[in-house]
């Protein structure tokens, strides 16, 4: 490692922030944009699931809701390239590598919604999920990316209210509603257990070490654990874990989930995977001709 | 596509603080996008769109000659003031 590399590692080890202009080294440029893309990418697929559901949502008020989250995961997609843009890699890269496969984006959106509990638990417990890795980026040593997780944390915590209020007016409805919920939940749950990756020690993991993230894997699953089990036991409903308890340390204890099928999902495999980058490509060639247009006008 | 930063105040009397960037074919869809991203929900009473290029940022502002006397550091006065008030018996304790 050469000095100036050093020098830029101890800065940001020390709680030093990094803006858009600064030199910075190669491995911490590709890193940082591939997480941030990583990121934009997700926001962008996330609301696929979700778009499935706008025109069968149960009343006009719902309907709205979740278009206006829909909207908000856009608009954080928008933001989020516009960060990766400025580390170098245009926007168009971006989306061409996406529907190549070429990049990822988190596996919850590789999974197939089944009724209209999913979307209750996506937005309530996926959104929880998120919540917790996108507040501990509020520490990124990358001052642009720190900046934006801001607004966007503020936009996610509507998103939980609106997927706990849809998930309390099922379970406080009829039996069928309440089954849909618990149905829900089971599918959801080993999803929502790998959301926060292998439990890869703080000090193994290269981006903590650039501290570009500030939180280990398993410090996020135990707050997420810590946080909604009993918000979910407490509703009478159940989680599809035999082993899951909160130790007497404050611990929570769980079967551990199957890392190799999260990296295969995560790498095109999972269930909707093929289908919902089919769909982004088929929405990336229908709205071409209006960005043709645009352009070719502002010109 | 053009980049624009965003500045917002989020409240009355509060300073217009950068807020982001966009991306826009032009400045009329910067406006949308802008108003879209950082003021649909009532979180900015204003808006200012400034094309990227427009902004002249200044690279150096060293103090040379450091010019100590314009900082609180140019000024340290706790061992004469300690001794200022031993001279005037005012010393407490």
């Amino acid at each position: 490692m050469d000095v100036r590399t050093e020098e830029f590692l101890a800065h940001v080890q020390s709680g030093g922030l990094v803006e858009a202009g600064d030199w910075m080294p190669d491995e911490y440029r590709k890193r940082l944009t591939k997480f941030v893309e990583m990121h934009a990418n997700s926001e962008l697929m996330g609301v696929l699931p979700e778009r499935d559901w706008i025109l069968r949502a149960p009343t006009l008020q719902r309907k709205l809701a979740l278009t206006a989250k829909i909207q908000d995961e856009a608009g954080h997609a928008q933001l989020l390239y516009r960060i990766v843009e400025d580390l170098g890699k245009p926007r168009e890269a971006c989306l061409d590598d996406l529907i190549a496969g070429k990049s990822k984006f988190h596996n919850v959106f590789h999974y197939p919604t089944k009724s209209w509990g999913d979307v209750g638990v996506i937005a309530w417990l996926v959104d929880a999920a998120a919540i917790i890795s996108q507040k501990a980026l509020l520490k990124c040593s990358y001052a642009p990316y720190a900046r934006i997780m801001r607004k966007i944390c503020w936009e996610e915590s509507f998103h939980i209210l609106h997927g706990r209020d849809v998930v309390l007016t099922l379970v406080t409805g009829t039996d069928g509603q309440r089954e849909l919920v618990q149905e829900a939940l089971d599918r959801w749950w080993e999803p929502l257990m790998m959301f926060h990756g292998n439990p890869i020690p703080a000090d193994d993991d290269p981006m903590v070490h650039w501290r570009i993230k500030s939180q280990a894997n398993e410090e996020a699953r135990q707050q997420f654990l810590e946080g909604y089990v009993p918000q979910v036991w407490e509703l009478g409903l159940t989680l599809p874990d035999p082993k899951l308890e909160r130790g007497e340390d404050g611990i929570w204890a769980y079967t551990e989930p199957d890392w190799e099928k999260l990296q295969a999902v995560v790498s095109g495999n999972g269930p909707a995977s093929a289908e919902r980058i089919a769909f982004r490509k088929l929405s990336r060639a229908e709205i071409d001709w209006v960005s043709r247009t645009v352009l070719a006008e502002a010109a | 596509m053009s980049v624009f930063e965003v500045f917002r105040r989020e409240r009355a009397g509060a300073p217009m603080q950068h807020a982001g960037s966009i991306a826009a074919p032009d400045a009329r869809f910067a406006e949308v996008y802008a108003r879209e991203q950082y003021g649909r929900r009532g979180e900015s009473e204003a808006l200012w769109l400034v094309p990227r290029e427009s902004i002249d940022e200044i690279a150096e502002f060293v103090d040379e000659f450091d010019l100590k006397y314009r900082r609180v550091d140019g000024y340290s006065i706790k061992e004469r003031l300690k001794e200022a008030r031993q001279r005037a018996g005012t010393l407490e304790g």
